[in-house]
């Protein structure tokens, strides 16, 4: 039965493990859905050399972003990272490696990792600087370039309501990358708004079955808004 | 008159069908939204993993796990469906979104897009472009037809690090419709008060101008 607990208590023992040189895999949408307290707890590690693996690099002194301030990352792997000044600089100044990824060719990158796929062939890419030195193949009249799978050391996810078990919900458009992301870590950790007891998710519902999550932990989030646009009620 | 990008965004606003799973790309596209003809139902499909984009929240409603493509704050309407980006991008790369509407900063005669390199700026990355463009049935650009010293963006050859090859159908600019084919651009329609002659003057590319070309008409 506590092989099944897979709840832990502290930020330390969530990212127990991490090491120098490591591959990270980060769910979240620009800020939305990203899991701030391991990734607060990254920083705190002060782990450098850092291959991270996420859609975005958080801003200037929030999410992703904070493990730029002390150098932590080596390499981003991302499809955007305009919104940044500190990255922009580490990159000019070549501190800091970047491979722009198309994003649907990431996240299919993410689930291909976690589903033991290798590389997948797709057409986006072809013909621009993405399909340099990779592999291309005509299939039925169209080209297509072959892109590897990622997985990571590490997966880091948001994830809404959490059971012991490490089935996860998400909630709203915070589900992003993180359903995939949670897959493709050997080992995945999820920072949850909640967790409930087995039973309470409806197990029709889990976006994510516990089999790929390593760790749960409770979190608090400050859930920052990067464009907060309203309109007269 | 050239068009206002509100113009643009009203004749892109005309390609809509009943029945279509539209994705608008930020500037321009974006505005699209706005003016969706009347008695016709479309779907947007935002690739964060949202089908079915309401407007901006009120106050009220405001909540900061609910976002578009662009980052901004979002709602969803009635009936809309969330998921993954994995999800988002399998009905986008497998065909199922009907239109996709982009701005870009060169097209060329053979339908290919420059959108989001510059060698010598700043590469702040692709985002979802390179996907959309691969896999939508439709895509329709809206641009300026030249940049701000006269230079055409419709192109013989794109001069910029290409996002797609061979996918541009139909390019909305501030003085003209035009449909790609055939290795040309085919003048479809001038904004009101342009001549054919401006217009040829400001396309670098092939154009094919085929007996009268009509006015746009706005409602």
């Amino acid at each position: 039965m506590a092989g099944f607990n897979k709840v832990v208590h502290s930020y330390e023992d969530a990212m127990a493990g991490l090491q120098d040189g490591m591959t990270v895999i980060a769910g979240g949408f620009g800020l939305c859905g990203i899991p701030e307290g391991l990734i607060a707890q990254i920083k705190k590690m002060k782990t450098k050399d850092l291959t991270v693996v996420s859609n975005n690099c958080g801003v200037d002194g929030f999410g992703l972003g904070i493990l730029l301030e002390d150098r932590q990352i080596k390499k981003m792997v991302a499809s955007y990272v305009g919104e940044n000044a500190l990255f922009e600089k580490q990159l000019l100044s070549g501190e800091l490696e970047v491979e722009l990824t198309p994003q649907g060719t990431l996240a299919e990158k993410m689930r291909a990792g976690g589903a033991g796929i290798p590389a997948f062939f797709t057409a986006t890419g072809y013909g621009t600087p993405v399909a340099e030195g990779k592999e291309t193949r005509e299939i039925n009249g169209r080209n297509y370039v072959l892109e590897p799978a990622i997985t990571g050391d590490f997966a880091i996810v948001r994830a809404w309501k959490a059971d012991r078990y490490g089935n996860l919900m998400f909630r709203h458009t915070s589900m992003n990358f993180n359903p995939m992301a949670a897959t493709a870590g050997k080992i995945t950790v999820a920072e949850v708004e909640e967790i409930v007891e087995p039973g309470e998710l409806e197990p029709s519902q889990i976006h994510t079955p516990g089999i790929y999550v390593q760790r749960v932990i409770k979190g608090s989030f400050e859930k920052r808004i990067e464009r907060r646009m309203v309109r007269q009620g | 008159m050239a068009l206002s990008r509100e113009q643009v965004a009203m004749r892109v606003a005309q390609e809509l069908q009943d029945g279509y799973y539209v994705n608008l790309g930020i500037g321009i596209p974006t505005l699209v939204a706005n003016y969706v003809p009347a008695g016709i139902e479309v779907m947007l499909q935002s690739e964060n993993g949202l089908l079915g984009m309401g407007p901006y929240p009120t106050e009220a409603e405001l909540d900061a796990d609910m976002i578009n493509a662009g980052k901004e704050t979002v709602t969803a309407i009635k009936g809309a469906a969330i998921f993954s980006s994995a999800e988002s991008f399998a009905m986008i790369r497998g065909g199922h979104v009907d239109l996709t509407v982009l701005g870009a900063f060169e097209v060329d005669q053979n339908g290919n897009i420059a959108s989001w390199m510059i060698p010598g700026k700043l590469v702040k990355g692709m985002g979802g472009a390179m996907d959309l463009v691969a896999g939508a049935m439709n895509i329709v650009v809206t641009m300026t037809h030249a940049d701000k010293y006269g230079n055409s963006k419709l192109l013989q050859s794109c001069t910029l690090p290409l996002t797609g090859v061979g996918c541009v159908k139909k390019i909305v600019t501030d003085l003209a419709v035009l449909e790609v084919r055939n290795g040309a651009f085919h003048l479809l329609e001038r904004a009101p008060g342009i001549t054919v002659e401006e217009i040829q003057q400001k396309t670098a590319g092939k154009l094919v101008v085929d007996g009268e070309i009509p006015e746009m008409q706005f409602n």
